[in-house]
């Protein structure tokens, strides 16, 4: 429903219907859905109780599918058509990913990101992805029996542009409404914060199946400020799992030949290391195809081996503290989340670098989507009096390319969202009508060396001197941390502007298709469903926009009020009829003729609330 | 109060360069408060537009407002005495004396400690400089004069970057 409502802020039009909305946590490994009930956010579980959903999806033809556990059990047997991690993949391309060659089943490339070959055919990452949020989403409503309204999806907070907006199209495609792509570990800090009424600057350690992120936060009276976030979006315990494999195969001098070969031996040094958290010393039993590995495995050597990844991990932390221009003595507490922070060498490292003892009172793996499910509910306005702000950050920096390759920064790294910034290029030859405009993500000075995000032209500038034309290119980054990109010739008035979005295979069309497809209820459900909604709709259309007569009517000169009085009779005239598509074209014809009312209420509303609290202050 | 208000006016603070920075935090927090997009998520897409550019607005001024060189330059520029960064670099002999000073102790700098010692005349020195802009700016209202003291205060702004990045290598 792309309808403005237009009721005060802050006030429900119907303060006695309550929206589901949900926390995501789209992870690595596994992943979670929350949502508050009662009063408190809690993991809902699927049919047997269990709240984790491993992120592991099975192709067994062109129709079935496993997803989860079922998927997980039969991963050694097919491991060609079960997809795991596929996180890592999200907006990646093959160049990309640093082991590729060691994943059990086939990539393709394709331009902008990775594909996977199948039993089923070429599945975009975006696509299996979508697989499991839906497989969350149905879990939601089969738990509350009714339609979510909207989720809060969690990101990694070092996701790039590219892995964002892939995510959020994951959820779309899963039918999800998404609210917000939020931070994992910002949505950590508020399931922390909010338990524990915690004030002052924490650093979140976050360290999940395959990325890790450093949060510097100041919580303050419900406020959740970044300072500073940093971390390495391909670091996490596959990480680990993989150093430990390649140990065992180095230490009983044996190869792992085929496709089943890795995926054992990755199930094996996983089950190591997750022993060797509560245990000294663990045995290493592997079968593979050129022999046996049995070898016995102390806590000591696996440290040993992963050492570098742990200190990987901790220049981020250095990294993040700098750039907030605090030190250690100023982190008040260190949340550690993530499951990958159950192994003791992470509680010693982080314990040993800020000084002091990690806080782990909440469980580390349900905390980020505890912390998401608290933000969708106050986001779908069940909260009216919550008081719950989150000013989140970019995580690296935003540019374009200039002459020789070379970056120009145009929003540099822990920039609080939204923002909008720009900067003025010229053109490099007399007489040139056209600019190609190359947008990058990264911190370094070489074009080579950042991501490329998107290309896109301005054309049509009239012909000038080398120099002369003025060319404002704006970047503007939204709260979901997604990036537009605009250029306006000064002079000329010339634009161009460009929604920054990966490429991965799949045209509009093809995803509204797949939705329809994958996603339905039974049609004679739908057709009733659909004409009490759509009266629902109308009904609170028409009593929004009398109540907003009555308060801003003034807004409107006797034109404007006209058109929509008469918008509002004709919707009025077919509100009870049998005709769920004539309610909406009639409901949509009064949205579309109060748009710019509400637009000018809305900006009343928020200058008025400003200027307000002014008044108070001063 | 609308999207054209500089910045003293939308926080709704005197104009002038000295500002409480614990009242500047508190003032942007609030104002995000009342117009960040989140409080209009379920409202869709237009409600988001607008919400979003009061939130950008209120965050480009929160950005200028809280950077002393920054609100200075913004001062200077509000009363008519741009600080035209890029085209005007003529800087007084003495200053830029003291520049290349610090530049060769930059270089010849061997240890951390070293660093450590010029980075605290550097700051002695902004201190100074901003001292001179409040003077300039708040009591006597010189603005033309403040844009050198603004100017200075962005070489050393430069300068105390490059030793900040000499730091990190001594870690």
């Amino acid at each position: 429903m792309a309808l403005l409502q237009i009721s005060e802020p802050g006030q429900s039009p119907n303060p006695h219907e309550r929206r589901i909305a949900v926390g995501i946590d789209l992870g690595t490994t596994h992943s979670l859905v929350a949502a508050v009930r009662h009063g408190t956010a809690e993991c809902l579980p699927d049919g047997e109780g269990r709240v984790i959903l491993p992120s592991v999806v099975r192709y067994i033809d062109d129709q079935r599918r496993q997803i989860g556990f079922d998927a997980l059990q039969n991963q050694t047997t097919d491991p060609g058509n079960t997809i795991a991690s596929v996180k890592r993949l999200m907006g990646r391309g093959v160049k990309d990913l640093a082991h590729a060659d060691k994943l059990p089943y086939a990539l393709v490339d394709a331009p902008g990101m990775a594909q996977i070959r199948t039993i089923a055919g070429i599945k975009s990452p975006v696509e299996v992805s979508a697989e499991i949020l839906a497989t969350l989403r149905f879990r939601a409503e089969d738990t509350f029996n009714d339609d979510i309204y909207g989720a809060v999806i969690t990101v990694p907070a070092y996701f790039d542009d590219a892995q964002r907006q892939a995510t959020k199209d994951a959820a779309q495609l899963a039918g999800l409404n998404v609210l917000r792509l939020i931070n994992e570990p910002t949505a950590a800090a508020i399931a922390y914060g909010l338990d524990n009424a915690a004030e002052g600057v924490y650093a979140i350690y976050d360290l999940g199946g395959g990325t890790f992120d450093i949060s510097i936060l100041r919580l303050s009276a419900g406020v959740f400020e970044v300072l500073a976030t940093g971390g390495d979006s391909a670091l996490g315990g596959d990480d680990y799992d993989r150093a430990l494999a390649e140990w065992l195969l180095a230490e009983s001098g044996l190869q792992a030949q085929s496709p089943e070969d890795q995926t054992h031996l990755m199930a094996h040094a996983r089950q190591c290391k997750e022993a060797l958290s509560a245990e000294e010393i663990v045995t290493a039993e592997v079968e593979l195809s050129s022999g046996a590995i049995d070898l016995s495995l102390n806590r000591e050597q696996f440290e040993a081996a992963t050492a570098g990844l742990t200190a990987r991990t901790l220049q981020a932390v250095r990294k993040a503290l700098r750039d907030a221009s605090l030190g250690k003595a100023d982190i008040k507490g260190v949340v550690l989340v993530g499951g990958s922070t159950r192994m003791p060498q992470i509680l010693h490292a982080v314990a040993e670098f800020f000084g002091q003892a990690p806080l782990t009172n909440l469980n580390p793996d349900e905390v980020v989507a505890l912390g998401a499910a608290i933000q969708a509910n106050q986001l779908a306005g069940n909260n009216p009096k919550g008081d719950l702000l989150l000013l989140d950050v970019i995580p690296l920096s935003l540019g374009i390319e200039t002459m020789g390759g070379l970056v120009e920064r145009i929003v540099p790294r822990n920039q609080t969202i939204p923002t909008a910034m720009a900067q003025d290029f010229t053109t490099y030859k007399d007489g040139q009508t056209a600019l190609a405009l190359h947008v990058v993500q990264g911190e370094r000075d070489l074009v080579a060396d950042c991501r490329s995000l998107a290309r896109f032209e301005l054309r049509g500038i009239p012909p000038m001197a080398a120099g002369a034309a003025r060319i404002r290119v704006t970047f503007t980054v939204d709260a979901d941390g997604l990036l537009s990109v605009s250029a306006r010739e000064q002079v000329s008035g010339v634009e161009a502007r460009i929604d920054v979005k990966p490429s991965y295979g799949l045209s509009d069309e093809q995803i509204a298709k797949m939705l329809s497809e994958s996603f339905t209820t039974a049609e004679s459900d739908m057709r009733a469903r659909a004409l009490v909604e759509a009266r629902v709709d109308a009904d609170r259309l028409l009593l929004a926009t009398q109540s907003a007569l009555g308060v801003d009517g003034d807004l409107l000169d006797e034109h404007e009020r006209a058109a929509v009085d008469a918008a509002m009779q004709a919707l009025d005239q077919v509100r009870t009829s049998d005709d769920a598509g004539l309610i909406e074209a009639e409901s949509k014809a009064l949205a579309q003729a109060t748009e710019a009312f509400a637009a000018m209420r809305m900006n009343r509303g928020i200058a008025t609330a400003l200027a307000g609290k002014n008044i108070e202050t001063l | 109060m609308n999207l054209q208000a500089d910045d003293f006016e939308l926080f709704g603070i005197a104009r002038q360069f000295a500002q409480d920075r614990t009242t500047l935090d508190a003032r942007w927090k609030e104002l995000q408060r009342e117009a960040h997009p989140d409080k209009f998520a379920s409202r869709g897409a237009a409600a988001q537009r607008i919400a979003m550019q009061w939130s950008v607005r209120i965050n480009e001024a929160y950005q200028r407002l809280k950077d002393p060189l920054r609100r200075a330059a913004y001062l200077c520029e509000l009363h008519g005495a741009p600080v035209n960064a890029h085209s005007n670099t003529a800087m007084p002999a003495p200053f830029l004396m003291q520049q290349m000073e610090w530049r060769e102790a930059l270089d010849e700098a061997q240890s951390a400690d070293a660093l450590e010692a010029l980075m605290n005349e550097v700051q002695a020195y902004r201190k100074q400089l901003l001292q001179q802009c409040e003077t300039l700016l708040d009591q006597q209202h010189a603005y033309a004069q403040a844009v050198e003291s603004v100017r200075s205060m962005m070489f050393v702004e430069k300068f105390t970057q490059d030793v900040h990045q000499r730091l990190d290598q001594f870690e």
